[in-house]
C-alpha cells in the first residue's frame, strides 16, 4: 500500500477511535452527572455507579488508544495539539484523574460524608469532562489560528479564544447527547422506579437535544468549513441524514433499542465531524495551507505499515473480550446485588 | 526557573509518583493470582479469603496507578512537543501498542474480576485475574521498550528532519529493552513481596489471624526470594548493557574519572565534579568496575574525563543512587532468605525481631525502585535520547513558565491529596485484616 492510502486509512481509524470512545465513555459521563437527579437514595446511587463499575476503565482506554494512535500515526499533530491546547487538556486530565479515583474510593469508607463527597466528584468531573471535550472538538471543527513562520507551524491563539460561541454550543451538545445516552443506559441497566425515572429523564432531554442538534448543524454551516467536503461528495450527506433520523426515531423507543440508536447517533455525529475535517486533523483558521493534515503530519510509510498490522491483529481480540464483558454484565443491577457482601462493589 | 527546568521537574515528579503505585500493581496481582489458583485447585476457603484480602489492597493501590498513567501519556505532547515531533515516528508506536495490547486487557478483565465473582465460573474468574496480571506486566514491556529506545536508540535513520523507524524488530528485540523490562518488573515483584510479608508480620506480631498471615507471609517469602535473585541477575545484565551503550552513564554510576584497565569500584566515595576527582574514596574493591561492566576484571572502562563536561550527567546523584539501590538489593536477598527459612520451619511467629524488621522494611523496595529510575534517567542526562537529542532541545517551544507552574502546582496539590488518601486507605485496610471466615 502507498503512503497516501495508509494516511487516509489512519485518518479514518483516528475518527473511528474517537467515535467508539465517545459512544462508550459517553454513557459513563452522562450517567455520572445524571446521578444527583435520578438517585433518590443511597442504594440508587450505588446502583448507578455499579452499572458503570465493570466497564468504565475499559471504556476510558479507548481514549488512551486514540491518544496513542495520534502519537504513532500523526506525531506532529499529537505534539502540536497537546502543547497548544495545554490548559484545556490539563483541565480534562484533572477531571479524568478525579473521576477515576472517585469510583475506586467511594465505597472504601463507611461514612455518609465520604461517599457523598466522592459522588459529587463523579458528577462534577463527568460533567466538566463532557463539556470540555465538546469545547475542544468545537474548536477543532472550527479551526484554530495556526500560522506558518519560517516553515514552522505556529499557534497564535490563546485560552480565551477557545471559549467562542460555536465551541460552547458544541460543548452543550456533547453534554446533552451524553446525558440522553446515559439516561437510556440507566433505563436498560436498572430496574423498577429508578429505571422508570431514567426513561422519563431521557424523554425530558429529547426536545432540548433535538433543538440544540439542529442549532449545531445550522451554526456549523456559518462557523466552519465542515460542509465543504459534503458539497463535494453529496453522498456523504447520508451520514447526517441518518444521524438525524436515528435521533428522532430513538425518541419513539425504549430500552435497548433506544440505547442502540443513541450509540448510533454519537458515532454518526463524530463521523460527520471527521468527514468534514478530512484531510485535516486540526484545520487552521488562518489559511487551509497551514492546517495539520493526515498528509503533512503523518509517520513514515514503514511505521504506518507496522501500526496497521498491529491494529489488524489486536483490535479484533480486544473487541471480542470487551463484548464478552458487556455480555457477562448484561443484566440490570439490582438492590440485592449491591447488598451482597460476597460481591465486590463500589 | 524556565519552562525546561519546570517541565523536567514536573516530569520527574509525575513519573516518580506513577512509579510509587505501579510496582505494587505489577507484583501484587501475580501474588493474588497465585492465591486464587490455589483456591480453585484445592477449594480451601483460606485461599479464597487471601485472594479477597490482598485483592482489595491491590485495587486500592491500582486506582492511582491508572490515573497517574494518563498524565504520563499526555505529557509527551504537552511538555515535550519537540521531542514528540522528532522521535514520534518511533516512540509513538510502542505507546499505542501498549494501549491496544495491554491496557485493554488489564482494564477489561479487571472489571470482570472485581464484579464477576458470582456471574462466571470459578475457572473463568481465575482466567480473568491471570489476564489482569498478564496485561499489567505486558504494559511494562511496551513502555520499557519505549524507554529503552531513549537509552539506546536502534533501528532508525535520520530523515525529513526527524528520526524514522526502519527496523521494528531492532526496536522490540533491543537487548536494553529486555534487561530493563525484567529488571523493572522484578523490582515490582519485590515491592509486592515485601509488602505482603510486612503486612503479614504486623498481624502475626499482634497474634491476629495467625494461620492466614503465616500462609500469606510464606507466599511473599517464596515469591520475594525468587524475585530478588532474578532482580539482581538482571541488574547485573543492566550494568553490562549500560557500560556498552551508555559509557558516560556507567562512568557516573562508578564515579570513575580516569579511563583505566581493571578499574576498581568504591563501596563509597564523594565525587567532586568541579575538580574532576573524588574528594573521598572508601574501601576500593579492586577491578570490580571492570568486572561489573564487562564481566572481565581487566577490561578497559571509560572514565568521565573522556566526555566533555557538558556531556556528563550529574555524577553525585547517579553514583549514590546506584550504590544504595545495590545495597538495598543485597539486604532484600538476606531478608527473604531468612523469612523463607523460618516460614518453612514454621517458627516464624516466634521471631519477633525478624517480623519487626519485615514490617519496617515495607518502604525499602519502594526507595530502591525510585533510586533505580534516578540512575537510569539522571544518568542519561544531558541526553533525552542518548547521543541523539538533548533534553534542553526537547521541550515544547510555545510553553511559558506560567503554564508549567500552573500545571505543576496542580499536580503537586492533587497528587499529594490523592496520595495521602490512598495511603490512608491502604493502611486502614491492611490493619483491618481479612473478613471473618
Ligand atoms: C514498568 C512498568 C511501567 C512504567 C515504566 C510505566 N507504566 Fe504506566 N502503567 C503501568 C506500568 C508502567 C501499569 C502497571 O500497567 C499500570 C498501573 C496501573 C494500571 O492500570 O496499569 C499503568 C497505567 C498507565 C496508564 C493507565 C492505563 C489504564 O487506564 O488502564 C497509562 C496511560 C500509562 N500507564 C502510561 C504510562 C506512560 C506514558 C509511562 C512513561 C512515562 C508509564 N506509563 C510508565
Ligand atoms: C517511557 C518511559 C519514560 C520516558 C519516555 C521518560 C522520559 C523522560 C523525560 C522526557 C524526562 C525529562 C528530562 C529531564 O528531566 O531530564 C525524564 C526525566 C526523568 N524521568 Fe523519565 N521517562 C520514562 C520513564 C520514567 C519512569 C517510569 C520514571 C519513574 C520514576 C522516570 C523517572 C525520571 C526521573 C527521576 C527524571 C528526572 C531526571 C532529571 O530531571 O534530571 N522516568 N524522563
Ligand atoms: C541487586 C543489585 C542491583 C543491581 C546490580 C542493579 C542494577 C541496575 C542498573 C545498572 C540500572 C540502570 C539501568 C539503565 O540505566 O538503563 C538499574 C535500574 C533500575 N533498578 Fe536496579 N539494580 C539492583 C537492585 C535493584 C533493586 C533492589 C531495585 C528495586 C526494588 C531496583 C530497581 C531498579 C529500577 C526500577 C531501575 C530503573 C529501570 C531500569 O533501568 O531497568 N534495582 N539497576
Amino acid at each position: 500500500m502507498g503512503l497516501e492510502t495508509l494516511q487516509i486509512i489512519w485518518f479514518a481509524l483516528w475518527g473511528l477511535l474517537w467515535a467508539v470512545y465517545f459512544m462508550l465513555d459517553g454513557f459513563d459521563f452522562g450517567a455520572g452527572y445524571l446521578m444527583p437527579f435520578l438517585a433518590k437514595s443511597d442504594t440508587d446511587k450505588r446502583i448507578i455507579i455499579n452499572t458503570l463499575g465493570p466497564v468504565w476503565d475499559g471504556n476510558e482506554v479507548w481514549l488512551i488508544t486514540a491518544g496513542g494512535a495520534t502519537f504513532a500515526a500523526f506525531p506532529t499533530t499529537y505534539a502540536y495539539m497537546f502543547s497548544w491546547l495545554y490548559l484545556p487538556l490539563l483541565a480534562i486530565l484533572f477531571c479524568l484523574i478525579f473521576r477515576g479515583v472517585a469510583f475506586e474510593f467511594r465505597g472504601k469508607k463507611d461514612s455518609y460524608g465520604w461517599q457523598n463527597g466522592w459522588d459529587k466528584v463523579i458528577a462534577v468531573s463527568s460533567f466538566l469532562a463532557a463539556f470540555l471535550f465538546g469545547v475542544a472538538f468545537g474548536n477543532i471543527f472550527r479551526g484554530i489560528p495556526i500560522n506558518m513562520v519560517d516553515g514552522q507551524f505556529v499557534y497564535e491563539g490563546n485560552f480565551f479564544l477557545l471559549l467562542n460561541p460555536y465551541a460552547i454550543l458544541t460543548g452543550i451538545l456533547f453534554v446533552l447527547v451524553f446525558a440522553y445516552h446515559g439516561a437510556l443506559w440507566l433505563n436498560c441497566k436498572t430496574e423498577g422506579e429508578l429505571s422508570v425515572r431514567a426513561a422519563k429523564m431521557a424523554k425530558k432531554l429529547f426536545i432540548p437535544l433535538v433543538v440544540v442538534a439542529v442549532l449545531f448543524l445550522a451554526m456549523t454551516y456559518f462557523s466552519t468549513h465542515l460542509y465543504d467536503n459534503f458539497f463535494k461528495m453529496p453522498a456523504f450527506f447520508a451520514v447526517i441524514v441518518l444521524c438525524v433520523i436515528a435521533l428522532l426515531v430513538s425518541g419513539l423507543f425504549k430500552g435497548v433499542k433506544a440505547f442502540a440508536l443513541s450509540c448510533l447517533v454519537i458515532v454518526l455525529t463524530v463521523f460527520t465531524g471527521i468527514i468534514g475535517l478530512f484531510p485535516s486533523l486540526i484545520p487552521s483558521s488562518i489559511s487551509p495551507e497551514f492546517s495539520l493534515t493526515a498528509f503533512n503530519t503523518s509517520s513514515s510509510l514503514y511505521t504506518l505499515k507496522i501500526m496497521t498490522i498491529v491494529v489488524a491483529m489486536f483490535v479484533p481480540v480486544v473487541l471480542v473480550y470487551q463484548i464478552w464483558s458487556y455480555y457477562i454484565f448484561r443484566h440490570p443491577v439490582k438492590p440485592e446485588d449491591i447488598a451482597d457482601p460476597d460481591v465486590e462493589t463500589y | 526557573m524556565d519552562a525546561i527546568a519546570l517541565s523536567r521537574l514536573q516530569f520527574a515528579l509525575t513519573a516518580g509518583f506513577h512509579w510509587i503505585f505501579v510496582p505494587l500493581t505489577l507484583g501484587l496481582i501475580i501474588l493474588t493470582a497465585f492465591m486464587e489458583t490455589m483456591y480453585v485447585r484445592t477449594g480451601n476457603q483460606l485461599y479464597l479469603r487471601m485472594t479477597k484480602f490482598w485483592g482489595k489492597l491491590f485495587l486500592i493501590n491500582f486506582a492511582i496507578g491508572v490515573v497517574t498513567g494518563i498524565t504520563m501519556e499526555f505529557q509527551f505532547g504537552m511538555n515535550w512537543a519537540e521531542y514528540s515531533k522528532y522521535v514520534g515516528d518511533i516512540f509513538g508506536a510502542p505507546l499505542a501498542i501498549e494501549a491496544t495490547v495491554a491496557f485493554f486487557l488489564e482494564s477489561t478483565f479487571l472489571g470482570i474480576w472485581i464484579f464477576g465473582w458470582k456471574k462466571i465460573s470459578k475457572k473463568a474468574h481465575l482466567f480473568a485475574v491471570w489476564m489482569v496480571a498478564l496485561g499489567s506486566n505486558l504494559s511494562a514491556l511496551w513502555i520499557l521498550i519505549a524507554n529503552a529506545w531513549m537509552q539506546h536508540p536502534v533501528g532508525y535513520v535520520l530523515n525529513n528532519g526527524r528520526a524514522e523507524m526502519v527496523d521494528f524488530g531492532a526496536l522490540i528485540f533491543s537487548s536494553s529493552a529486555w534487561v530493563k523490562f525484567f529488571h523493572s518488573i522484578s523490582s515490582g515483584w519485590v515491592v509486592a513481596a515485601f509488602f505482603v510479608m510486612g503486612v503479614s508480620a504486623y498481624h502475626i506480631l499482634r497474634k491476629n489471624e495467625v494461620e492466614f498471615f503465616k500462609k500469606s507471609l510464606k507466599f511473599g517469602a517464596v515469591f520475594g526470594l525468587a524475585a530478588t535473585i532474578f532482580l539482581a541477575v538482571l541488574g547485573d545484565s543492566s550494568g553490562i548493557d549500560v557500560a556498552k551503550h551508555q559509557p558516560s552513564k556507567f562512568a557516573a554510576m562508578e564515579s570513575l574519572w580516569e579511563t583505566q584497565n581493571g578499574a576498581p569500584s568504591y563501596l563509597f566515595a564523594v565525587p567532586d565534579s568541579s575538580n574532576e576527582k573524588n574528594s573521598l574514596e572508601f574501601i576500593p574493591v579492586p577491578k570490580m568496575a571492570s568486572f561489573l561492566a564487562f564481566h572481565d576484571v581487566n577490561a578497559e572502562v571509560k572514565g568521565l574525563k573522556e566526555f566533555s563536561p557538558d556531556l556528563r550527567p550529574p555524577v553525585g546523584l547517579t553514583f549514590f543512587s546506584f550504590r544504595f539501590m545495590i545495597y538495598l538489593g543485597v539486604i532484600f536477598i538476606v531478608l527473604s532468605c531468612m523469612a523463607l527459612y523460618y516460614s518453612n520451619k514454621d517458627t516464624i511467629e516466634n521471631k519477633t525481631l525478624l517480623l519487626k524488621i519485615l514490617l519496617y522494611s515495607i518502604p525499602l523496595p519502594y526507595i530502591a525502585g525510585q533510586l533505580g529510575w534516578i540512575v537510569a534517567e539522571v544518568g542519561r542526562q544531558p541526553w533525552i535520547v542518548y547521543g541523539l537529542m538533548k533534553t534542553s532541545d526537547a521541550v515544547s517551544v510555545n510553553l511559558t513558565p506560567g503554564h508549567v507552574i500552573l500545571s505543576l502546582v496542580g499536580f503537586v496539590g492533587f497528587y499529594t491529596l490523592l496520595g495521602v488518601i490512598d495511603i490512608f486507605l491502604l493502611v486502614k485496610y491492611s490493619k483491618k485484616g481479612p473478613e471473618r471466615a
